[in-house]
């Protein structure tokens, strides 16, 4: 079947295609070197392109893709991930920090207790290394707490 | 005599007890960073570096600490391949070769000295040939116009990729995809935004530690949580060290030698530790041919290999410091070390900021004595190490890497680039793309360009000035070459494959 490659080329190509367009209709400055603003990026997407047309003509071997359970586990952290970017500063470290540390333990070692004892040892560990030992400004709790 | 003045000043720096203590510590992470399986020196420069900078250590201090663990990880990174047969980087795949039948057959100790002093020996003797090589390339280096760089820059390009990958377009692709995102941002000529989509938080392009992070940390996780953390479980048991010096002694011209073609390999723009330790083991393999049972756990089996990736990591930094073009994934971490820090490797770094340039040095011949040190008698220390479950590592790695990041910018949206940036690694590591091209294109891929249009300035637009020089003809040549060779040299150099247990 040799999917993977040439689903993931032709994204490539359309992808680079779209780069070059929009790199085509940067508007041009006033005073312009002889290569202006828009060739270098436009040269590029088009070597892109060119790299994906390539994958799509002469894919390699299938990778082994995870089950659906394993890709479950890797939606979870995602999400997880991403609640952590925009957690980090109005809840401070400790909270969103033992709770995300736990669901990534949990997905790598599915067992709940040494799982929640790794989220709140990483959460307060951590803190204190930082806070304390390198001394960055991390804030532990939601401001106004304490 | 320039040298040893030259050095003078380099030890005044590197033997003062803050910068000495520095590197103590850079080389005890170093060690745990690449003797943990799954992390290399790649990563675990990687992690460091958001964490230095919070700690506003100066550019000395912050170079010696972060090359310090460079240089530990390349020490370190055997740990896991003699006990476990997993290597903890790609380098260090061709150790598991021999020194993973020692450990079985009953040796674990002796593998672990015997790849320790080659480790000490490759890195010792390349870190000398860098002293040497680097102030002469950085003389040739001042001949270098804007289109001797832009060659320059498409040769490293050329080569990082063609090497480690086995798809040509693969790896030109991720040297692209690091090229046009580097283009993302405020163009630098006419001061315009290019390629945000109006989006506010891109006009300051987006930052390669950013993508650092979560090219290498990031999905290094979600490769753990798709294996459920199965690795191999420590079932070799180490009793007492011991140093089996005529297996050594009887290794010294493998040493030798590989330390040369090592070196080499490591110079050469793009190639890297990998190709180091890979040539050196089928070199001194063909050499010892039948008789010399390499693949059964013999000490010259695991010299070579060991010997040949630490030289290559010291070699790999001469193109660095000297050209501002890495010679391998790492070095191309460390280059993004030294323009945060607002040091701009080339020729006149040796002018300017001698001070850098032989502090580091100096440092690098003390963190190898440092090194030995701790990676022979106090091996076992690091062995305790692998017994980590790596459902505490792994979230661990990950926290640090955040918050290196969030004390850096501050910014949740950076935040959620380096989870992008973990999707897009695990997606690229699937499909056999390389991930260190993308960091040198989004290193690299502004001062291209910036090359490139310099050169048409310069000349009015004359595309043939690019040819003017013969500098620049011999590095498109090479360029080329580099990007075609692979492709007929894959049918020779098939890469072993691991011993199974």
């Amino acid at each position: 079947m040799l999917a993977s490659d040439r689903i993931f080329g032709a994204v490539v190509v359309l992808g680079a295609l779209g780069y070059v367009a929009t790199a085509a209709q940067i508007p041009a400055p006033f005073f312009s070197d002889p290569l202006g603003t828009r060739a270098f990026p436009m040269i590029v997407g088009s070597c892109a392109a060119l790299c994906g047309a390539m994958m799509v003509w002469r894919p390699d071997a299938e990778p082994e893709w995870p089950g659906l359970a394993s890709l479950g586990a890797l939606l979870v952290a995602t999400i997880a991930l991403v609640g952590y970017a925009y957690a980090l500063k109005p809840m401070g470290f400790l909270l969103p920090t033992a709770v995300v540390s736990a669901i990534l333990s949990y997905q790598i070692a599915p067992r709940v207790v040494p799982a929640i004892l790794a989220g709140l040892g990483l959460s307060v560990g951590l803190f204190v290394l930082f806070r304390f030992v390198l001394g960055l400004s991390l804030f532990g709790f939601p401001r106004g707490w304490f | 005599m320039d040298l040893l003045a030259n050095l003078s000043l380099g030890f005044g720096i590197a033997l003062s007890p803050y910068t000495l203590m520095l590197a103590v510590l850079g080389c005890f992470i170093g060690t745990i960073v690449g003797a943990l399986p799954g992390l290399g020196p790649a990563n675990g420069v990687a992690i460091m570096i958001p964490i230095t900078f919070s700690l506003g250590l100066d550019a000395v201090a912050a170079l010696v600490l972060l090359t310090s663990i460079y240089y530990g990880a390349m020490y370190g990174g055997r740990i896991s391949s003699i006990l476990l047969n997993i290597p903890g980087d790609e380098p260090a795949m061709m150790t598991c070769l021999d020194g993973h039948p020692m450990a079985k057959n009953g040796r674990p100790g002796d593998a672990l000295v015997i790849s320790g002093v080659a480790s000490f020996v490759g890195a010792f003797l390349s870190t000398i040939g860098l002293m040497l090589l680097a102030p002469a390339l950085s003389r040739i280096a001042y001949q270098f116009g804007p289109a001797e760089y832009f060659a320059l820059y498409l040769l490293a390009f050329c080569t990082l990729g063609g090497i480690a990958s086995n798809n040509q377009a693969k790896a030109a692709f991720a040297s692209c995809l690091g090229i046009m995102i580097a283009m993302i941002g405020l163009d630098p000529n006419s001061g315009m935004a290019r390629l945000t989509g109006g989006n506010l938080h891109l006009y300051d392009g987006i930052d390669f530690l950013v993508a650092i992070v979560g090219l290498f940390a990031v999905s290094e996780v979600f490769f753990f949580i798709e294996k459920h953390g199965k690795q191999g479980a420590l079932n070799i048991k180490i009793d007492k060290v011991t140093v089996p010096w005529l297996e050594i002694w009887s290794t010294r011209w493998v040493m030798l030698r590989s330390s040369v073609l090592g070196f080499i390999a490591g110079v050469l723009p793009g190639a890297g530790a990998s190709l180091g330790s890979f040539l050196t083991y089928v070199t001194e393999k063909s050499i010892a041919g039948e008789k010399g049972k390499f693949g059964t756990g013999v000490a010259k089996g695991i010299a070579a290999p060991e010997v040949g990736n630490n030289a290559a990591a010291g070699g790999a930094l001469v193109p660095m410091l000297t050209l501002g073009v890495p010679g391998s994934g790492t070095t191309a971490v460390l280059l993004a070390v030294l323009v945060t820090l607002n040091i701009t490797p080339g020729p006149t770094l040796f002018t300017d900021r001698p001070d850098v340039v032989w502090g580091l040095i100096a440092s690098l011949l003390i963190a190898n004595f440092v090194l030995l040190a701790m990676n022979v008698p106090m091996v076992k220390v690091f062995v305790k190490l692998l017994e980590l479950p790596p459902a505490i590592l792994m979230p661990g790695v990950t926290m640090v890497s955040f918050v290196g990041i969030y004390s850096l910018t501050g910014s949740y949206f950076d935040l959620l680039l380096v989870v992008l940036f973990g999707i897009l690694g695990y997606v690229l590591r699937k499909l056999d793309i390389p991930t260190v091209p993308v960091i040198l294109g989004i290193l690299l891929g502004g001062k291209m360009e910036k090359q490139l249009r310099d050169a048409m300035v310069l000349s009015d637009g004359d595309w043939t000035y690019l040819l003017s020089s013969g500098i620049s003809i011999g590095l498109f040549v090479a360029a080329f070459l580099g990007f075609i060779a692979p492709m007929f040299l894959r049918k020779f150099l098939k890469k072993p494959q691991l011993p199974t247990d």
